[in-house]
């Protein structure tokens, strides 16, 4: 409050006194210690400054009502904003609104960990200075279908600059890891180097799908292709391959090229590569609309016989 | 300690529902004795801010638990901040405590664009 006496008490008032009350009050006073009639008295002049100070602030109802809800002090000085939230919040109080709960206490191995990450784990321990190995780091490393089924070395630049030249082997999937052991965190008093461990994303390819160690394919091929059969050259992953179709084939006959799949890798054999044959007609010519219009096939084809009318 | 009553009292402007709902979020958070809601003096600053936030800075009650757990985790790490500058000053060497401070004032200087 300033050092300054609740005006209430210097006058000798309640709080719900009227005006009226008041203004006897100081009356009464003021004459009992008004200076002029106490020449030389230091303790009554100080008491006729009081209660001067508290008629002036009560006999105003306007100043008494924002003293009364404590919007200004006994002084009449607006009052010093209220101790703010984080005056309580930062202290032991404001526990009661942290993460882990109003109760007191020391720091869990957790909190350490969470603001110092390892650096007290040693000290904690033991406090042994023997060495710690490094962190393991994580990269990402995207490479086209044909270097991941193949095989393929890749460079990658890490964030610190330095580049690693990344050996993808023959076979390697979508999403497999690889480590390259040593290339990670640096140890520290004398451990050993951390890893690297690269994720391989494989983009997709445009025509061949990877499905274990084998591949699919969907092979296009002529009507003249598909009735009389013959040689055709088939890409495979490992380059192209002449093959032979038999005769009669149509689209949905599916042809295994043996040992054409996914390399042999880690142990496992080659996949085989499975094309499905997709009959292309092309635009038709003359000569092919001439003999379709004259065609009275020996056994009429009917394909969609088996579809139900609706579905 | 005061009781919910003397705070909506004192609180010119305070909807007792608001509050009760407040309190029903857990984002004010009195003592409960005999049935009764018990108001310390953190938990009446805290009201205090909330009403802040909301009309003043506008802040919507959708946004506010988000403003709160930040506020709560950032006073979190200010007390556990002064936790460990209690316990370096407890437990620290000067020397220890003349090396920690060079290394302090000595940490690489933010790129120009974060500097005012």
């Amino acid at each position: 409050m300033n050092g300054v006496e609740d005006p209430y008490k210097a006058l000798g008032v309640t709080r719900d006194a009227s005006q009226e009350d008041i203004r006897r009050a100081y009356r009464t006073l003021a004459k009992q210690h008004h200076p002029d009639l106490n020449p030389g008295d230091a303790k009554a002049e100080e008491r006729f400054k009081t209660v001067s100070a508290a008629n002036e602030l009560l006999s105003d109802p306007e100043k008494r009502g924002r003293f009364d809800r404590g919007e200004i002090d006994a002084a009449g000085q607006e009052r010093a904003p209220k101790p703010s939230y984080r005056d309580y919040a930062e202290g032991d109080s404001g526990r009661r609104y942290g993460r882990s709960g109003p109760q007191p206490g020391g720091w869990s191995a957790e909190d350490i960990d969470d603001l110092f990450g390892s650096m007290f784990n040693a000290a904690q321990a033991t406090g042994d200075t023997t060495g710690r190995r490094g962190r393991n780091e994580h990269y990402t490393l995207t490479t086209d279908f044909l270097d991941a089924v193949n095989g393929a070395t890749r460079r990658l630049t890490l964030p610190d600059g330095r580049t690693l030249d990344v050996k993808i082997p023959p076979g390697t999937a979508d999403g497999q890891v690889l480590r390259l052991r040593g290339q990670g965190g640096k140890g520290a008093n004398g451990g050993t180097d951390g890893d690297a461990l690269i994720e391989i994303r494989v983009n997709p390819h445009r025509h061949f799908v990877r499905d274990g160690s084998d591949i699919r394919l969907t092979l296009p091929i002529t009507l003249a292709e598909a009735v009389l059969g013959g040689p055709i050259e088939v890409p495979t992953p490992g380059g192209p391959v002449r093959m032979r179709i038999p005769p009669h084939a149509d689209s949905g006959t599916e042809l295994r090229l043996r040992g054409r799949g996914v390399p042999a890798h880690g142990g496992q054999a080659a996949g085989d590569l499975y094309a499905t044959l997709r009959v292309v007609i092309g635009t038709p010519d003359a000569a092919l609309e001439e003999f379709v219009k004259a065609w009275k096939p020996e056994h009429p084809a009917e394909p969609r016989r088996a579809m139900e009318v609706g579905q | 300690m005061i009781t919910i009553d003397v705070l909506v009292t004192q609180l010119s402007g305070l909807q007792r529902q608001d509050l009760e709902r407040w309190i029903a979020n857990e984002w004010v958070r009195p003592d409960c004795r005999a049935g009764d809601y018990l108001f310390g003096e953190i938990d009446v600053a805290r009201v205090r801010l909330i009403r802040e936030l909301r009309d003043e800075l506008q802040v919507n009650e959708e946004a506010l638990p988000v403003v709160l757990s930040l506020l709560d985790q950032l006073y979190d790490l200010r007390r556990r901040l002064r936790e460990l500058s209690d316990a370096l000053g407890r437990t620290a060497s000067d020397e220890v405590r003349q090396n920690l401070a060079r290394h302090l004032a000595k940490t690489t200087p933010l790129p120009d664009r974060f500097q005012s």
